[in-house]
């Protein structure tokens, strides 16, 4: 390779742009439509923004980049950009703020046509080199799928009728005899994470177990999740009573498990402490454990008071509630520390836990992602057993 | 000498068909395809490949069958394999450590003719675990027969009778993969192997797993990293000497030597066979061991013809 191909081959595209003489609206034309957006370049990667403004910003969670970061303008052109380093294997959720008279519009990057959903919009994404999206997260023809089914279980400890979807492994069977998983925020689970799809691959490819699903959902989320009595009473007396009577399950602390993620995972760790003979089984994706060491500040605002409260005391007073934990959390998230610091926590009252964690942020494709390990571990499948 | 043929997967390319025109034996074909469980009758696509002559012998509908029909013989079977899976599980916690001791011993530097003889004695080790295993494993089986002799329970001597008439009919029999514990059970259950006379066994995956003398389950590649190899029970035997592994490229790490050398050094004498797609290996039923030029996982590690 000569000295000027190697420097041209290390050159990021935004910089060769600008060296292109007589530059001009056409040339911008030209270089976008030959490239993907946000460009990736090794750990570079370079946003972009395509019109006019005063300002041009990338918002995003990423904790440890600065929050908010400028896009600059490229001289003579209506082309904005912004070069970061974003490690191998990094997923980013972002958007764009742009500033036109005073006033700013949050947008889903125009240029970049991948998305991601959650409960209130969506977000563009950012697939740095090395980052696949799970292929057992995609439809597969293969895959039987299993049965959505909604019931209703009236619940007198949160006094209301609770709708439920209930997940049934293909091939379902009344002689058989299936372990239960409570997922809280099942519908988001649904709908963002591709819980139904992933459960369909996962137990198709044998790598779990088959599982009955009780995907619920809150009224009052950041109470119900945030370690509420009456939800644990409902989940545990109420919730996997009624089901343990209606369908083929184990029936037994052995059969039985909890999720969530978020104050969802609050929520499924809060219950089991509060029945620790009941499950057996705990898959939390970047628990919001806010917990302070010492007075009562931990900017969380009001609502994270009741947790705050939680985890101290667990802390103070660790104990087994489960037999085995299953821990993930985005290293993008300001959650990380507290999530890593609660390893040896339950590791210390005798739990097997197994944690893992993700070049991503605090996001439902972020815990999708990790829905295979979690399962397969928790429920594992006859993988050794089938040989087709 | 009666064939026992062992075949790989059975994917988009089967060799089943050119298998049995090889054979030349006129006459229907019985298959066992119970290891498919619920899929069982989903048979259409092998009856066609095959040309249209088979005989289902319904095991595993059998099976469930008689599980409906005897509820104290079901409800004895399922203590057994609650006692069973606690065995396995005990097992699988001592392989863990005695494996990784192996591992770790062979990866020790230092002098090459002490870290043999460490190893040899850490293998050994594993294999007196994989013996007492299998002994205990045949111990609670033949407990349980002896309490429950499978003769004795009506609705089991019908579908052997019938299974055995089925048979009777057929000039060869098939015997399709899936899982291999619900296949295994139900080949003991209707005493097949009893009623196979000298007639021609094709046989594959997991097939292949319950008609070699034990059954090895194995796992490198699954979703929490790879497993140890594990002894599971006594196949009907019909292939003496041979282990197989089916769809041993995806399975197995057949690219790690170290790691396929103790699999081999293990099971030895049993030949470690990979059977994957398109494999084929035929063994004669009076054959003492594994026929010469059939591949094989070598003591280093590496696939290699059977020595003759």
């Amino acid at each position: 390779m000569t000295t000027s191909n190697r420097a041209r081959s290390t050159k990021l595209a935004i910089n060769r742009l600008k060296e292109t003489p007589g530059l001009d609206a056409a040339a911008v034309d030209e270089f976008l439509a030959a490239r993907d957006v946000p460009i990736v370049e090794g750990s570079r990667v370079t946003f972009l923004y395509r019109g006019e403004a005063d300002s041009v910003w990338l918002k995003h969670s990423v904790y440890g980049l600065p929050g908010d970061q400028e896009l600059r303008r490229l001289r003579g052109t209506d082309l904005w950009y912004l070069v970061i380093d974003l490690p191998e294997g990094s997923r980013m959720e972002y958007k764009l703020d742009v500033v036109r008279g005073g006033h700013g519009e949050l947008i889903d990057d125009p240029l970049n046509p991948l998305r991601s959903g959650n409960p209130i919009g969506s977000n563009s994404v950012c697939r740095a080199a090395g980052y696949e999206p799970p292929e057992w997260a995609e439809f597969d023809p293969d895959s039987r799928p299993g049965l959505l089914e909604q019931v209703v279980v009236p619940s007198r400890a949160l006094r209301r009728d609770c709708v439920v979807t209930m997940y049934l492994p293909a091939r379902f069977r009344r002689a058989a005899s299936y372990p239960l998983l409570v997922v809280h925020d099942g519908s988001d689970y649904l709908r963002y994470a591709a819980l139904g799809t992933v459960l369909d691959n996962l137990i198709h490819r044998t790598d779990m177990a088959p599982v009955v699903v009780a995907l619920i959902d809150p009224v009052d989320r950041l109470v119900e999740y945030a370690n509420h009595a009456a939800h644990a009473k409902f989940v545990t007396h109420e919730l996997v009573h009624e089901l343990e009577t209606t369908y083929p399950l184990v029936g037994a602390r052995e059969g039985r498990a909890l999720m969530g993620s978020s104050f969802g995972a609050v929520a499924a760790l809060s219950t089991a402490v509060r029945h620790p003979k009941a499950y057996q089984s705990l898959m939390l994706q970047s628990g919001s454990f806010a917990f302070t060491d010492i007075g009562n500040e931990h900017g969380g605002g009001p609502v994270f008071d009741p947790v705050v409260k939680f985890v101290n005391g667990y802390r103070d007073r660790p104990r087994k509630v489960a037999d085995r934990v299953f821990l993930s959390c985005g290293m993008y998230e300001p959650l990380i520390y507290r999530n890593r610091s609660f390893v040896p926590l339950l590791q210390s009252t005798g739990m097997e836990v197994r944690y893992v964690e993700s070049r991503d942020g605090h996001n439902w494709e972020s815990w999708r992602d990790r829905l295979r390990d979690g399962l397969s571990w928790m429920f594992p499948g006859p993988h050794k057993l089938v040989y087709e | 000498m009666t064939a026992v043929i062992l075949l790989g997967p059975q994917g988009p390319r089967p060799n089943l068909p050119q298998t049995l025109a090889a054979l030349d034996i006129a006459g229907p074909i019985a298959t066992v395809t119970a290891g498919w469980e619920e899929r069982e009758t989903d048979d259409l696509e092998l009856d066609q490949d095959v040309g249209g002559q088979t005989i289902n012998l319904g095991l595993f509908r059998r099976w469930v069958e008689v599980l409906d029909l005897d509820p104290p013989f079901h409800e004895a079977i399922r203590q057994r394999d609650s006692v069973l899976r606690e065995m396995r599980e005990t097992y699988n916690l001592r392989l863990d450590y005695a494996m990784q001791a192996v591992y770790a011993v062979q990866s020790r530097p230092g002098s090459r003719s002490v870290r043999e003889a460490e190893l040899s004695d850490a293998i050994e080790a594993v294999r007196m675990l994989d013996t007492h295993h299998f002994t205990a494993t045949r111990a609670v089986y033949d407990d349980f027969y002896d309490r429950w002799p499978p003769h004795e329970r009506p609705a089991v001597e019908a579908h052997r009778s019938d299974v055995a008439a089925l048979i009777e009919r057929a000039a060869t029999v098939a015997i399709a993969g899936g899982h291999v514990g619900v296949l295994q059970a139900c080949l003991h259950m209707f005493n097949v192997a009893a009623v196979l006379g000298d007639r021609a066994v094709v046989a594959w995956s997991a097939g292949a797993m319950a008609i070699s003398p034990k059954i090895v389950l194995f796992h490198d590649r699954a979703p929490q990293g790879a497993g140890h190899a594990e002894v599971f029970d006594a196949g009907i035997g019909l292939c003496p000497g041979i282990l197989p592994f089916p769809d041993a490229r995806r399975r197995l790490r057949l690219d790690d030597p170290a790691r396929m050398a103790v699999l081999a050094r293990r099971f030895a004498p049993l030949a470690c066979v990979p059977l994957d797609e398109g494999g084929r290996v035929v063994v004669g039923r009076a054959a003492a061991s594994c026929p010469p030029g059939v591949p094989v996982i070598d003591k280093h590690g590496r696939v290699t013809g059977a020595a003759a």
